[in-house]
């Protein structure tokens, strides 16, 4: 494959780009793990974060990233009501352009902002979520997680539970997982699952989901869900579709449980597990660094090559 | 001043009547046999018909001029070939009163290009409650009533609006979708939206409206019945096979319905949808290739007997927000012609005649225009075009102050040389000797 220009979705991806860009975020990870957290790779290189939507988690994942290779980082914070409205949002963008960076790292409230921006962009653009449709670094990481747990996603079952329908992170983990070899399970109230998964088996019937899987993915419920009507009551969802330990004992022994944060403790999951010895949260937050590192890297050094 | 347009190959809704030479002389056709004039034009291998009528533009007129105004919308109709074009009145302020209709009318008359015909509000300020004065708005010159933007929720108003209009001689339009089920959709609902990640407005919003209207108006037809009226109901953009099909049933039970097409849902699909771009963004929105092949049936049997072109400019800037807060429309009275000529006709061997009637008497029909004719003593509102010239869709060249298209770059034949209105140019094209 050519060299990568944009991270917006996996839509054209092959296994061994993906394998490369999880060697680079090993390397990184050692970086990580230095007395002195911090390379020249990317110095000279400017990044900007470019959040039109509220994000605290991943916008410092992201310029930590850059700045640990030495990258000058900027960050734009779209105040709401001005997107709301939406006529800033490509002005923004060239206003940001002219200021001669070389990433932007976008986040963005509606599916398709990401790709939008790469076609009015000369720079790379990093999606770093565009409303549902899709949050790559997200899968990587989780990618580079599971990897650490299961040597090979060749042939392993993958549940990922809860909203499916409004998450980017389930959308591009069914792109991503897949390319692995992973066997990748949605499941979720009739209202929350999409009409079509690409990559997944779709499901309402957690139990069935669960059984024998390799590894869990519990996604966060957004309470807005029930006023929109695609779910009756919160009680119902926590009674039918919560992660608990018993259910979670259907899963393989060891199996790890997965959360892209931030949690509903006691919601999509039982309180306690997320800081039981089968979660990985933690682990998580600390591989989207490396993983970050290794996108930059491969955007902007890839692109200068 | 007498024009002879020679070796014209003749075309209307009627059929394909032969090489002639047009005299147009006092603004009518003055002779199919030729004569002597001041003016010449040789239009040989040229294709010579009746202007177009479209039943459906926005011309942002009052209120929103920076998408569209009277002139750049009558110029942009002019060079599409339209002689005519009914203008929608969910406008700042709506047009729904008698006084506005007429400035309209008048502003109109005083500019180049097609001519100006009103559609105003069904109801108050298109809030689907209170009826507006449609004895007096047919008076005033107003052609059709709707509340286009919108759609009536209120079926015992649509019921009344019909019933009333019909008295006043004029056909009520709609846009059917229910707005529960389309709910805020902004693509169509299918795998696609799933995929994309789109909020999707379905198919079903579209007929499970229609099939409501059609009750409607079997309802208003049998009150009106009594009195000697009959209530029409013009059906705007049907984009679904299911949606057609309903209007199909309906007039064969003989029910007084209409309906349009448009030329992007007759030649896009939700495919487009693939690269995140609000020029595709319109409502009704883009279907599936089965949906675009039922509607060209529903076309040419008959059961959608107008195309409406939907122009519906916004500026640049406002197709360039993000995917749901991007305004919902396309510009498209420069190109449907041409691309309807190249995509039905040359590409599908649809008749050309079958095409003019189309964009002729079906429009017409729903205005309460008698048919367009190429013959003696008719207005001369003609339009010229060639065959065989072929040119690249370029946005950058319209007259529209929508300066996009989601047809940017097609190369179509059959664009428009010359737009008469009463035997006055109103379009005439560079490359045309």
């Amino acid at each position: 494959m050519g060299a990568l220009r944009h991270l917006l979705d996996f839509a054209g991806w092959d296994r061994a780009r993906v394998e490369s860009l999880l060697e680079t975020a090993r390397m990184m990870e050692e970086v990580l793990e230095r007395p002195m957290k911090k390379v020249p790779a990317l110095r000279g290189f400017t990044v900007a974060t470019v959040f039109f939507e509220p994000s605290t988690r991943t916008k410092i994942s992201f310029e930590l990233a850059a700045r640990r290779m030495s990258a000058d980082v900027v960050g734009f914070s779209g105040a709401g009501s001005s997107l709301a409205k939406g006529e800033s949002f490509k002005d923004t963008l060239l206003t940001l352009q002219a200021m001669a960076l070389d990433a932007y790292v976008i986040r963005a409230p509606v599916a398709g902002m990401a790709h939008q921006a790469a076609r009015w962009l000369a720079g790379a653009v990093v999606n770093a979520g565009d409303g549902r449709r899709a949050h790559p670094t997200q899968a990587l990481l989780d990618a580079y997680t599971l990897l650490e747990d299961l040597d090979s996603l060749e042939g392993k079952k993958i549940a990922i539970v809860g909203d499916v329908a409004h998450s980017r992170v389930a959308r591009s983990n069914a792109e991503l997982l897949p390319l692995l070899g992973a066997e990748v399970w949605a499941a979720g109230p009739a209202g929350l699952l999409p009409e079509r998964l690409e990559g997944a088996r779709l499901s309402t019937d957690l139990d069935e989901a669960l059984a024998d899987a390799d590894a869990v993915m519990v996604l966060r419920l957004q309470r807005e869900r029930m006023d929109e009507g695609a779910l009756p009551s919160l009680r119902e969802y926590v009674a039918q579709y919560q992660v608990t330990g018993a259910r979670l004992a259907r899963a393989k022994p060891h199996a790890p449980l997965l959360h892209p944060g931030p949690m509903n403790r006691d919601v999509e999951l039982e309180g306690t597990l997320a800081d039981g010895p089968r979660s990985r949260v933690e682990r998580q937050v600390r591989a989207g660094e490396a993983m970050r590192m290794a996108v930059l890297y491969h955007l902007l050094v890839g692109r200068a090559a | 001043m007498r024009l002879l347009i020679k070796n014209a190959r003749l075309v209307d809704g009627s059929g394909e009547l032969g090489t002639a030479d047009v005299l147009v002389e006092d603004g009518r056709i003055a002779s199919l046999a030729g004569g002597d004039a001041e003016q010449v034009l040789d239009a040989v291998g040229r294709w010579l018909a009746p202007a177009l009528t479209d039943p459906h533009v926005h011309l942002r007129t009052p209120g929103q001029e920076t998408k569209e105004d009277l002139a750049t919308g009558l110029a942009a109709a002019a060079r599409g070939g339209y002689g005519a074009v009914a203008a929608m009145p969910n406008t700042e302020p709506v047009v729904q009163e008698p006084e506005q209709v007429r400035a309209l009318l008048d502003e109109a008359r005083a500019l180049p290009g097609a001519r100006l015909m009103v559609a105003a509000a069904l109801t108050e300020n298109q809030e689907g409650r209170r009826l507006t004065p449609a004895l007096l708005l047919a008076k005033a010159g107003a052609a059709l009533l709707t509340d286009d933007g919108r759609s009536n929720e209120d079926a015992g108003v649509l019921a009344r609006g019909l019933i009333y209009a019909a008295a006043a001689g004029l056909a009520v339009a709609v846009h059917a979708e229910d707005a529960g089920l389309r709910g805020g959709g902004v693509m169509n609902d299918s795998p696609l939206a799933a995929e994309l990640g789109l909020a999707g407005n379905p198919p079903e919003a579209e007929a499970a409206r229609i099939a409501r209207d059609l009750e409607v108006l079997r309802y208003a037809v049998r009150k009106a019945g009594a009195l000697g009226h009959e209530p029409r109901l013009y059906l705007q953009h049907v984009s679904t096979a299911r949606g057609a099909a309903l209007v199909a049933a309906a007039q064969a039970e003989g029910l007084p319905a209409m309906g349009e097409v448009t030329p992007h849902h007759l030649t896009l699909t939700e495919e487009a949808w693939r690269g995140f771009d609000a020029r595709f963004k319109v409502a009704p929105p883009l279907r599936t290739a089965g949906d675009v092949e039922a509607l060209i049936g529903a076309l040419e049997r008959g059961e959608l007997s107008a195309i409406g072109s939907d122009h519906a400019p916004h500026t640049a800037a406002e197709k360039d927000r993000d995917l749901e807060n991007a305004p919902f429309g396309i510009p498209a009275l420069e190109v449907a012609f041409p691309l309807l000529y190249t995509e039905l006709v040359e590409r599908r061997g649809l008749a050309l005649s079958l095409l003019i009637e189309r964009m002729t008497t079906g429009p017409r029909a729903a205005l309460g225009l008698a048919p367009a004719r190429l013959e003696d003593g008719a207005p001369a509102d003609l339009m010229l075009f060639d065959p065989a010239q072929r040119r690249i869709v370029d946005p950058a060249r319209f007259v529209s102050k929508a300066r996009y298209s989601p047809w940017a770059g097609r190369e179509l034949a059959g664009w428009p040389l010359l737009t008469l209105v009463a035997g006055k140019e109103v379009w005439r094209d560079s490359a045309l000797a």
